[in-house]
């Protein structure tokens, strides 16, 4: 336990106040400009909003620390969503969806990865491409129609709770305290670093890397997988359109967060409090009456502020 | 004979590398190759070492035939290789990037394999100290020095006890009183029953610590000469002349 206390500190203290100064500059802000803000029930609003971008944030967080890049999540999590929702209609149970919406998920990431590893194409052009073709095809298989869903225990995930926390919050703070944890542990987590500080020096230590790449766009994908199934949950549809331009907030939650864009640095616990900046920022903007096109604003200046910042902190560094 | 190339030969495109190269490393030896730029010298190397295969050739291990299709396989052979800009992962601590491929780990749970980062702490400072350090193994390379990168690169290809050891201009990046101190840890590794090839355009360097230079030209071996044949103004005089009539 003590060793745990210990890991969590230094990782606190290695992340910096900085992001904890915001999260609370930001809940004070709108706790004193909006009287709906500051209650259990709208805290529970911001974490069921926080958990489908933070489970992609996951994902996406692994992906940028080991050099890589994923712009289909989103549109993968609407593929994903659709294929629970499928299952659900046509008879099977609960787990198998989300099984299924997982695996999915899964191998359209190493279907990235090997397009980034084996075949050395830039990943933001990989992910670009592979973002059209899932979204495409999920439209075209559906023909653009929603697949409802009627399964109760599913559909529970996605709105229901246990002592008035929501259980797709429990699942996010879940994975997020799983992965943070077991990641430095194992080969996976030592690699994810490696090959995103030095890539070539990785395969120079005969470090499999391209067998690497597929695990970790892999994970990516399957955590898209899981957040394409939470969302079909919350709306009770799987539906192409869903978490359209989801990957902006993303993205920006793992910037934030302090992962470098070029790789070999970040920090899960800060993914997790960037995800809560963007959350809190967009839920506040929503009590504030701000018309829903601001909020696209506003995200955008967050990760052009975090990218500026990031690129500030590493030639501060670089000139020490 | 520790290691023997017959015949070696790697071109990329239309461009020929290497032509032909034979050479042989005997045991306690350590071989200079000296060139200029383009000569074929790093090319040789990292066809040693797994990085590059090459197009024609074979390659002998203690009289075995080898084949290295990737660097991984030559470390597994006993060949470790010190490169010219370190090849370190710049965000990892040194015992992690001594380790880098070769992580020792834990079972748990009996199929669970976690790290075992105790233990490689322990014996990443071990191999320091080793060389004559006590730097902090857990400390984070990118703050490091240049000399105390180069010591993590050595150590990293010392630490899983090579028997060919291949250096590409390891003195680059060293202040002259760094790159004597690694002159004087070559001399001393030449004792621990290792083969050395190093590669470097400091003549002073080759010429202090290796036994038998090889000249290469154009990726074909031009001369091949012991050190003990003449004084240093002789023999490099006999180099530059190659060089210049390139």
């Amino acid at each position: 336990m003590k060793k745990i206390y210990n890991k969590a500190r230094d990782t606190v203290i290695e992340i910096g106040p900085g992001l904890f100064l915001i999260l609370i500059f930001e809940i004070i802000f709108f706790s004193v400009t909006s009287e709906y803000f500051f209650g259990w029930g709208n805290f529970k609003n911001i974490f069921r909003a926080s958990a489908i971008i933070g489970v992609m944030a996951l994902g996406q967080t692994i992906v940028i620390i080991s050099g890589g890049f994923d712009l289909s999540v989103g549109a993968v999590s609407a593929a994903t969503g659709m294929a629970a929702a499928w299952m659900l209609r046509a008879g099977y149970g609960f787990i198998p969806s989300i099984i299924v919406a997982i695996l999915i998920g899964g191998m359209i990431g190493m279907v990235n990865g090997a397009i980034t590893g084996y075949g050395r194409i830039n990943p933001l052009i990989t992910t670009l491409g592979m973002m059209s073709i899932v979204r495409g095809l999920g439209f075209i298989i559906s023909g653009g129609y929603d697949i409802a869903i009627s399964n109760k225990t599913f559909l529970r995930m996605g709105s229901g709770q246990i002592f008035t926390i929501p259980y797709i919050a429990i699942i996010l703070v879940f994975l997020f305290i799983t992965v943070g944890l077991t990641i430095p542990k194992f080969s996976f987590g030592r690699y994810m670093y490696a090959i995103g500080s030095n890539e070539r020096a990785c395969v120079l230590a005969g470090v499999r890397v391209n067998r690497w790449k597929l695990v970790f766009y892999g994970s990516c994908g399957a955590l898209a997988g899981l957040a394409g199934a939470i969302t079909s949950a919350r709306v009770g549809v799987g539906a192409p359109q869903i978490n359209m331009g989801v990957e902006l907030g993303v993205i920006t939650a793992v910037i934030l967060g302090g992962t470098a864009l070029t790789g070999g640095k970040g920090k899960i616990l800060g993914t997790f409090l960037g995800l809560f900046i963007v959350s809190t920022m967009s839920n506040g903007l929503v009590m504030l009456s701000v018309p829903t096109f601001y909020k696209y604003v506003a995200t955008g200046s967050l990760l052009l502020i975090a990218v500026m910042y990031d690129e500030w902190r590493r030639s501060h560094f670089a000139k020490r | 004979m520790l290691l023997e190339l017959t015949n070696i030969s790697k071109s990329f495109g239309a461009v020929t590398a290497l032509k032909d190269v034979s050479l042989k490393l005997n045991d306690n030896e350590c071989l200079g190759l000296l060139g200029d730029n383009g000569a074929g010298k790093s090319t040789l190397l990292k066809v040693l070492s797994g990085v590059y295969k090459a197009d024609s050739g074979k390659t002998f291990m203690n009289d075995t035939e080898v084949d290295f299709t990737d660097p991984l396989l030559a470390r597994e052979a006993g060949i470790e290789m010190i490169y010219q800009d370190l090849a370190l992962a710049d965000e990892l601590s040194a015992d992690a990037n001594i380790f880098l491929g070769r992580e020792q780990k834990n079972n748990l749970f009996g199929f669970l394999r976690t790290l075992n980062k105790s233990s490689m702490k322990s014996e990443a400072k071990k191999v320091l100290a080793t060389l004559g350090s006590d730097l902090d193994a857990s400390r984070i390379v990118n703050v490091m020095s240049g000399g105390e990168r180069q010591l993590v690169a050595v150590a990293r290809a010392l630490q899983f006890k090579p028997t060919i050891l291949l250096m590409d201009e390891p003195t680059a990046a060293l202040s002259a009183e760094k790159a004597s101190h690694l002159n004087n840890l070559i001399l001393s590794l030449k004792e621990q029953n290792l083969g050395i090839i190093l590669v470097s355009h400091r003549f002073s360097d080759i010429f202090a610590v290796c036994d038998r230079i090889v000249v290469l030209n154009g990726g074909q071996i031009a001369d091949e000469f012991l050190v003990s044949d003449g004084t240093f103004e002789e023999l490099s005089t006999r180099v530059l002349k190659i060089m210049a009539s390139n």
